[in-house]
């Protein structure tokens, strides 16, 4: 399969933590925070959501250029592997 | 409740991305094995994750909250018992037969080992089984939505009549489901699945935290859940004996019923998660799988059974007046809690009767809890706006995975055991890639139309699980011995699964869990036995199934001419060449994993007895 998952999960997690972050700072110290205990949680978990996002999408375009520079068809080793099994 | 742009926002942008990630597997979908087999080319974690995401859907993020709440962490037997073993079991000892045989679906690996008949039975009534699964899924979002009130400010900003919420959400969910399902066959349900999958860790993870700070940690959990009944906070305390344990069973019922019959026929001949291991690259990651798949399943209880506990263990709002003074003013402050809210317990609400409008109450006069708003209570309990459209998403997510991972099991079934086998057989692969795309169009009409079938008829859902229950629970045996016994043979088989059915039937009509009256719950046809609660009969009616399908399919087996040795290699272990799995580094092999997974379960359960 020449889509990496990781890329476009990557990318929609990164835009939900920034957007969760922006939206955290814009409305820090507001009384909505009464419900999540006083802590700002849009602010801190979309730091967090950011992190694993930008680190999804790395990985995933770190594999796709590896696919793309030494393109070894991915369904040989398979076929490969099988015959060594039976 | 009040919902901003922002939770909009990333409601949006979550089914952007999923419809992004449909048009862009459209190209890859050439073969009619692209579409439903993911082309065999997926990597084992993606479909490990999609494995448990398949399961993940609102019955489990819900119920299992719902179940948390009602009877405490003995609800992670149903993780513990009922899913980890079976896992392990399927990676190693099923998995080579299934992948290995090159069959396309659970039931042509019964073709293959057994007969046309076995197939066609099992295909016909998995097919069923799944567009409803889908349909009943579908109606329990559309209710949640109505319930949360979601799509309100938006049907009033539109000035659209409330009325059509329920149709609204209905047709959204059945519309994106049918795209991205159309688009990308099984990889994009399996990347759905995957990325559904760590939106719930996204969603529910940050209110476990919250909660358990709320309460004190851990121990200030086990301390207010202990106030509310202290069995709750015990996995295995009183488990000997069914009047001992809040769900009234017993340490048989759980081993052989849940862990031996009801979760092995689940998790290791249930196609809507076997198509997943399927679709991976290799044996090896066909086997490894399921056990990763395992891994995140032991920490779900974590988050999936916490926010009911802590839904019950929470104070219950009650109507409080404030009397404060303000520069001589005497000022009365009233906060007026619904009596929905206050007759509940913790922020899980009574249930309302429609017609009068009070709180319904059990036969000792107490009121009876609405256990599945647990944990979308929780949602509006602590997450303020922002978060709130994320945990909402995350919820909204695991409802259309759910439905995804029966469509696509459908569509799959339909065509190649119904369609290709009994339709219209020998015809180009392009045909039955195109009949694949349309059974996937008509398996959704068909949920649309048992969503609505659920209106009108309030116990269709309670009826159609219970029908399913009978027509699964004596499948696991008929897998056993089809792969273990090589003597077994297809009218055994056949024979045998119809008796077990007919056993769980039998079973239901004459039983009856206490303070139940005959009916939906058991004992139609007369009462010889009382069960101390409906999960107990469950557990036992699942043993009888089992067993008779056990049995029966041996007696035939000895009395009917087996298939030739040579026509079962590769189907059945005496007969197959062990996998090798001697390329690999030791703990990659899956016996490692296996046993580390198993190594796992074990400490899970003790930390939680």
């Amino acid at each position: 399969m020449q889509l990496d998952l990781r890329t476009p999960m990557g990318l929609m997690f990164s835009i939900t933590g920034a957007i969760l972050v922006a939206w955290g700072l814009k409305t820090n110290g507001d009384a909505i925070y009464a419900k999540s205990l006083g802590i700002n949680a849009n602010l801190w978990w979309g730091i967090v959501l950011l992190i694993f996002g930008l680190i999804m999408f790395f990985l995933g375009e770190r594999r796709q250029h590896k696919l793309e520079e030494e393109p070894p068809p991915e369904s040989d080793g398979t076929e490969r592997r099988r015959g060594h099994g039976h | 409740m009040q919902l901003t742009f922002v939770d909009w926002l990333i409601m949006l942008l979550y089914f952007v991305f999923v419809l992004g990630i449909g048009f862009a597997l459209k190209r890859y979908m050439k073969t009619s094995k692209d579409f439903f087999q993911a082309g065999r080319a997926l990597p084992a974690w993606i479909c490990g994750l999609a494995f448990i995401s398949a399961n993940l859907g609102a019955q489990e993020v819900i119920g299992m909250g719902a179940s948390g709440a009602k009877y405490g962490l003995e609800t992670c037997h149903f993780y513990g018992i009922g899913a980890i073993p079976a896992m392990v079991f399927v990676g190693i000892f099923m998995m080579p037969f299934y992948y290995g045989s090159k069959a396309r679906s659970v039931p042509e690996f019964l073709r293959l080992r057994f007969d046309e008949k076995t197939r066609a039975l099992n295909a016909c009534s998995f097919a069923v089984m799944t567009v409803f699964s889908s349909g009943i899924s579908m109606y329990a979002m559309a209710r949640l939505i109505q319930a949360l009130h979601v799509f309100d400010g938006l049907f009033r900003a539109l000035g659209w009549a409330p009325e059509g919420i329920f149709t609204f959400s209905i047709i959204l969910s059945a519309i994106i489901v049918l795209l991205y399902i159309f688009l990308g066959g099984l990889t994009s349900a399996i990347y759905n699945e995957v990325l559904q999958f760590f939106l719930i860790i996204a969603g529910f993870l940050p209110l476990v935290l919250l909660g358990l700070k709320n309460l004190g940690g851990w121990h200030g959990l086990s301390a207010a859940v202990s106030a509310v009944d202290p069995r709750m906070m015990h996995e295995w305390r009183g488990v000997l004996h069914p009047s001992t344990n809040p769900m009234g069973i017993e340490i048989i019922g759980i081993g052989m019923g849940l862990g031996f019959v009801l979760g092995s026929g689940y998790w290791c001949t249930d196609f809507l998660v076997i198509q997943t291991a399927m679709a991976s690259h290799n044996m090896d990651s066909a086997r490894r799988v399921p056990l990763i798949a395992a891994v995140p399943k032991m920490i779900f209880p974590f988050l999936v059974i916490l926010p009911g506990l802590i839904a019950i263990a929470l104070p219950t709002p009650r109507t409080t007046t404030t009397v404060t003074q303000q520069n001589g003013a005497i000022i009365h402050e009233t906060n007026v809690v619904p009596e929905i809210a206050a007759e509940g317990r913790g922020i899980v609400p009574a249930k309302i009767n429609p017609v009068t409008g009070k709180a319904m109450l059990d036969a000792s006069g107490k009121p009876l809890l609405d256990y599945d708003m647990a944990t979308p209570n929780m949602l509006l309990h602590y997450f303020p706006t922002g978060i709130l459209g994320l945990g909402l998403t995350a919820l909204l997510a695991s409802f259309m995975s759910g439905m995804a991972g029966n469509v696509t099991a459908f569509n799959t079934v339909f065509t190649y055991d119904l369609y290709q086998s009994y339709i219209h057989k020998g015809a180009p692969d392009r045909h039955y890639l195109a009949v694949g795309r349309w059974a996937t169009v008509g398996g959704i009409l068909l949920s649309i139309c048992t969503a609505y079938a659920a209106i009108s008829f309030n116990n269709i859902m309670d009826t159609l699980q219970l029908v399913f229950s009978f027509v699964n629970a004596p499948l696991f045996a008929t897998f056993l011995l089809g792969m273990f016994w090589k003597r077994t043979t297809g009218h055994a088989a056949f024979t045998g699964l119809i008796t077990g059915t007919v056993a769980a039937m039998l079973h239901h009509g004459l039983t009856l869990p206490m303070e139940a009256v005959p009916g939906i719950h058991g004992g139609w046809l007369a009462v010889l036995h009382r069960y101390p609660s409906d999960m107990a009969q469950n557990f036992y009616g699942a043993i009888w199934a089992f067993s008779s399908n056990f049995i029966i399919t041996i007696i035939i087996s000895l009395f009917t001419k087996p298939k030739p040795e040579s026509e079962l290699v590769g189907l059945v272990r005496s007969l197959t060449p062990k996998p090798e799995t001697s390329h690999l580094t030791w703990w990659k092999r899956p016996e490692a994993l296996g046993i580390a997974v198993l190594l796992g379960a074990v400490a899970l359960n003790i930390f939680f007895a």
